[in-house]
């Protein structure tokens, strides 16, 4: 008899390690979204033309010169209308990589997002 | 030597008619109005301000036309908040022409942002021009969102491709190049290889005397290739014009006129009538210029183009709005 309580005594015991487990990974906080990220356009140039994001950001391009300017990756994959004055344009990078992309109307103007 | 003798090419070191002297003449001039005056291959220019004491011969000619460009209407920022009244104002100095122009070429950027009522705007202004007739081609700014779809509907009708077009008129040979599509990163103006293997073919039958005007709105000449002033294939474009004895070659887009010489050809760009942009890397960034409003009109303006036929001339007059 002392056996076999001995015996349930080390299985609850284990249980509750298991549960006690189970409740410290979900007590540790959710991964937040990351914050999202500007691009400004100013004088015909993407500031900074190089951003580094985490997976799942949101980035916002706005122009701010008096000229309407465009997004357009280097693949073609993402892709602004031409966005005038004070316009935004938004895009969720997902997966880690480079991102290169420029101006349609202007294309000396160059940027790049790295994805990690 | 009397002041015009001193405008004539004392050097031609090259027996092409032109000599760096008269050249860069000419180039101070472009800023306030200019008279090129091209006469058997001979560059020879005058300030405008001297037009009358050229007399009517000089200008005249069999054949007048006059290029507008950069019309950009819908923009309403500081430089120039109204730009229809400054097209208007073009179309005054186009009616006032002692030499009535038979037709106008418009070398783009219409519209500012591609907007049905920015180009019914500018059709409607352009109605009270005398000549009737206007020759387009598109300006990045005619073509945003739509790859140009709405561009060619209204402007290009019966043109190839992305709107590129050729047409004679008096024995002169136009063509109406599309230098605004499918640019590439880091790159300037672009025709593409299949608007130059059509280019090519048009005119492989023409005779070399023909004269030709080649109008397309990026500079088709490597003016500031920093600001992505010229166009990456145009040395191509050129090679296939290199038979013909007199090539002029006209471009908008960089709302300053300029002009350079080089062997048969003569490339001028014309003013803005919306707003000017800066001297090639006069600033940080080619955007419009701001300037006191009682200068604005001294920086835009039209060119009046006229054939001599007889002395197979094309002279070409830069005139301000101001």
């Amino acid at each position: 008899m002392t056996r076999r309580v001995l015996y349930i005594a080390a299985i609850a015991t284990m249980l509750m390690a298991i549960l006690a487990g189970r409740q410290t990974t979900q007590a540790a906080p959710p991964a937040a979204p990351p914050a999202g990220a500007d691009v400004k356009i100013d004088n015909f140039a993407f500031t900074p033309a190089t951003l580094t994001v985490r997976a799942g950001t949101e980035v916002t391009w706005t122009n701010r010169d008096d000229i309407p300017h465009t997004v357009l990756s280097d693949d073609k994959s993402i892709k602004s209308k031409a966005l005038d004055t004070d316009e935004k344009f938004s895009y969720t990078f997902t997966k880690p990589g480079t991102y290169s992309y420029f101006c349609s109307l202007h294309p000396k103007m160059k940027g790049t997002i790295v994805v990690e | 030597m009397d002041e015009r003798g001193k405008d004539e090419i004392l050097h031609d070191h090259n027996h092409d008619g032109i000599d760096r002297r008269g050249f860069l003449k000419c180039m101070a001039w472009a800023g306030t109005g200019a008279l090129c005056v091209i006469d058997g291959g001979v560059l020879k220019s005058y300030s405008l301000s001297r037009l009358s004491e050229i007399g009517e011969k000089e200008a005249e000619g069999e054949l007048s036309f006059v290029q507008i460009s950069d019309s950009h209407m819908g923009f309403n920022k500081p430089a120039n908040p109204d730009v229809a009244s400054t097209l208007k104002a073009a179309v005054d100095k186009i009616n006032a022409l002692p030499i009535p122009p038979q037709f106008m070429l418009h070398t783009g950027d219409i519209s500012h942002l591609s907007k049905p009522e920015e180009f019914d705007n500018v059709e409607q202004i352009l109605k009270s021009a005398n000549p009737k007739t206007v020759f387009y081609v598109p300006g990045e700014h005619d073509v945003l969102n739509d790859e140009g779809a709405q561009y060619r509907e209204r402007f290009g009708k019966g043109s190839q491709g992305s709107g590129w077009h050729s047409f004679d008129q008096k024995g002169i040979h136009f063509i109406g190049l599309v230098n605004v599509m499918n640019l590439k990163a880091g790159g300037m103006g672009s025709l593409g290889a299949e608007q130059l293997a059509w280019l090519e073919k048009d005119v492989t039958h023409l005779s070399k005397s023909t004269p030709i005007v080649v109008f397309a709105h990026i500079p088709l000449w490597s003016v500031y290739p920093e600001w992505g002033w010229g166009t990456e294939d145009s040395a191509q474009a050129l090679g296939h014009l290199k038979k013909f004895g007199s090539v002029t070659v006209l471009n908008g887009h960089i709302h300053q006129t300029m002009q350079k010489v080089e062997g048969n050809v003569t490339f001028h760009t014309a003013a803005s009538t919306a707003f000017p942009q800066p001297k090639p890397g006069a600033a940080p960034a080619p955007g419009p210029m701001k300037v006191p409003d009682d200068q604005l009109r001294g920086l835009l303006g039209v060119t009046d183009v006229n054939y001599i036929q007889r002395r197979h001339a094309l002279a070409v007059i830069d005139s301000t709005l101001g």
